[in-house]
């Protein structure tokens, strides 16, 4: 099982981008997915910064994948997914129909991402053979769900699971980030820059439950299954994702990378439950399962 | 322009059809779709029934297939579609792709309407669904402004169906684990959102609790009226703003009445109510006023904005019936985005 990085999901200036893929690329992380994911209205980066950051990563033994956008609305942002996906050298991952779509036309691989409906194996096998070369799970299934999903068959596909990170929950044509500002979102400012995890929400018992970013919502609690890695692998599972949330992530990588020992979960901020088929936010010790 | 009424039982698709709905939208009694609730849909031979009663007045049934087909239980949604197929229905809505295949392969003159539950809300999109499918329809999420649909009504290789009534998802629908987060339990894999199992009220003080799963969603006074508790609809706090506050949306329904014109004029195919959940009494009422609606734009384009204005009776009959009795364009409207 290999260790992948997904797409950041929040809104960084663009020297934090860069000064964080550079710490990256000397860690032993196989593969990077890179490139906006939320928002069109985030122009920190453009496509061509993105590939310059992919050649770096390229040139560290980095395996690079280019995420596309998760809600399109208009044809200009399909204008903008032709040219990523025609950009000649990477593979996408693709997070709406659109991109499966067009990404078949053009003859290039792809990768289905988390936010793709694919909710049993004939629908997976299907893209397969439109061109899918490796399946992300999406975050409310379960350890349950893929066993029964790779038992089916053979899969001639590689599988990802998200392993560590804050989840994207919801995507609206709001802006929950701007709303809370009092901006509108055609005047947003990138009001969202100025939460790089997300805005923590909570209950009114002070309960963390949900973080505001942008037009999406993610979880408050942070996925963690580390400690399911060893089972993970069995499984057939080859690549576990983490969720770019700082540098901190660097430090993680390591630590991964180098021990197998067991590591103690955050009850603050951690989460598994939707491995354990039960409630996304629950956190679930094994031996309770 | 079609206007497409719920129908949870036999009940409310007689009422759907005397107050003037051209169609129903119907489930079956089990988890292949996601308003499975306890005494809510049809069986097989009621929906034989609904087909029937639909061909004697010339309307028309919708299956509602809008939940993914689960590992190892496959069969279940596939007979679902054997049974529209069979009983020669008039359409099947459907949202999993290797329900869609199944459809399209096996009753090539089945019509697909690609459900809303599929989230596709581009040109690609649906030109993905019809190049692989065949689908004839696709229902628009509520994620779009009316300039957008407009735009994608122009090129869109399949008839456009939006929601017109009814409760108001904010999120991109099919893609929102909101409620799973919470309750383990979404749309997506065959429940509902929300669950009334996982609801719970309870009085603190002068103060009415709401929790789902025991998080607590809102807190209101006694007099306030209550929206259903979903998680898009609570009131939370940050730490820079400890007083609570509705930072996704406030409970509120979608009406899109005002919008009539510049729908037709797109060509937009249908309009839905939402509502299957809903009592007979409720689909009565909101049938009778868009079917009054409808007719008086379709007769008289030019004056419909003076019949909108005057007819206030169909205000009041809607916002009866909305969630908080507040009304709302959503996405429709830029100003809400």
């Amino acid at each position: 099982m290999k260790l992948s990085l997904g797409p950041l999901t929040y809104c960084w200036d663009k020297t934090t981008v860069e000064d964080y893929y550079q710490n990256i690329a000397h860690t032993n992380i196989d593969t990077v997915y890179l490139g906006e994911v939320v928002c069109n209205r985030r122009r920190e980066l453009k496509l061509a910064d993105y590939l310059d950051i992919a050649n770096q990563l390229v040139d560290s033994g980095k395996n690079v994948v280019l995420s596309t956008m998760t809600l399109i609305e208009s044809s200009s942002e399909l204008t903008e997914l032709k040219r990523i996906i025609d950009n000649g050298r990477f593979a996408i991952e693709a997070n709406d129909m659109s991109a499966v779509h067009m990404a078949h036309q053009a003859n290039v691989p792809f990768v289905c991402g988390p936010s793709l409906n694919l909710y049993n194996r004939a629908s997976i096998d299907i893209m397969q053979k439109l061109g899918m070369t490796r399946f992300v799970m999406p975050y409310e299934l379960s350890k349950k769900w893929l066993s029964q999903v790779l038992s089916h068959a053979p899969a001639s596909f590689e599988v990802e699971v998200l392993g560590h990170g804050y989840m994207p929950l919801a995507h609206s044509a709001r802006c929950f980030t701007a709303k809370h500002h009092n901006k509108p979102k055609l005047e947003c400012d990138i009001i969202c820059k100025q939460h790089p995890k997300g805005l923590l929400t909570q209950t009114q018992e002070s309960q963390a439950l949900l973080r505001i970013n942008g037009i999406q919502t993610q979880s408050a609690a942070k996925v963690n299954l580390i400690n399911e890695m060893p089972d993970m692998q069995k499984m057939g599972v080859d690549f576990w994702r983490l969720s770019p949330t700082g540098l901190s992530d660097i430090a993680l990588i390591e630590q991964l990378s180098n021990s197998s020992q067991r590591l103690s979960h955050d009850a603050e901020d951690d989460c598994n439950g939707y491995w354990f088929s039960q409630a996304g936010m629950a956190l679930v010790e094994p031996q309770n399962v | 322009m079609e206007l497409l009424c719920p129908a949870g039982n036999l009940a409310s698709l007689k009422a759907a059809f005397n107050a003037g709905a051209d169609a129903v939208y119907l489930g079956l009694k089990d988890d292949t779709n996601a308003r499975s609730f306890a005494g809510l849909n049809f069986s097989p031979a009621q929906i034989k029934k609904a087909s029937e009663l639909a061909r004697q007045q010339n309307r028309k049934v919708f299956l509602t297939l809008n939940t993914f087909a689960k590992p190892g239980h496959e069969s279940r949604w596939q007979q679902a579609i054997d049974l529209a197929a069979d009983l020669n229905l008039d359409a099947v809505i459907c949202a999993d792709i290797s329900l869609l295949d199944y459809a399209n392969t096996r009753y090539p003159g089945l019509p697909l309407h690609l459900s809303v539950q599929a989230s596709a809300t581009n040109l690609q999109a649906l030109n993905f669904y019809k190049t692989q499918f065949n689908i004839e329809r696709a229902v628009l999420p509520r994620v779009l402004s009316i300039k957008q649909v407009r735009d994608l009504a122009k090129v869109s290789p399949v008839d456009l169906e939006v929601f017109a009534f009814g409760s108001l998802c904010i999120m991109a629908e099919g893609r929102c684990q909101l409620s799973s987060y919470v309750t383990g339990e979404s749309p997506n894999t065959g429940g509902s959102c929300s669950p009334a199992k996982h609801v719970r009220w309870h009085d603190e003080g002068s103060d009415k609790l709401t929790r789902l799963n025991e998080v607590l969603i809102d807190r209101s006074s006694q007099q306030e009226q209550l929206g259903y508790p979903v998680v898009c609809k609570g009131r939370y706090q940050t730490d820079s703003q400890m007083k609570a506050d509705y930072m996704l949306e406030s409970p509120t329904s979608l009406n899109t009445m005002s919008l009539i014109p510049q729908l037709a004029k797109a060509g937009i195919r249908s309009l839905k109510i939402e509502g299957r959940q809903r009592s007979p009494a409720y689909v009565t009422q909101v049938t009778q006023v868009w079917r009054q609606a409808i007719d008086s734009y379709m007769q008289s384009p030019e004056l419909f904005e003076q019949q909108l204005a005057s007819q206030t009776h169909w205000h009041s009959a809607l916002d009866k019936v909305s969630e908080g009795q507040v009304t709302t364009l959503g996405a429709y409207e830029r100003q809400w985005q």
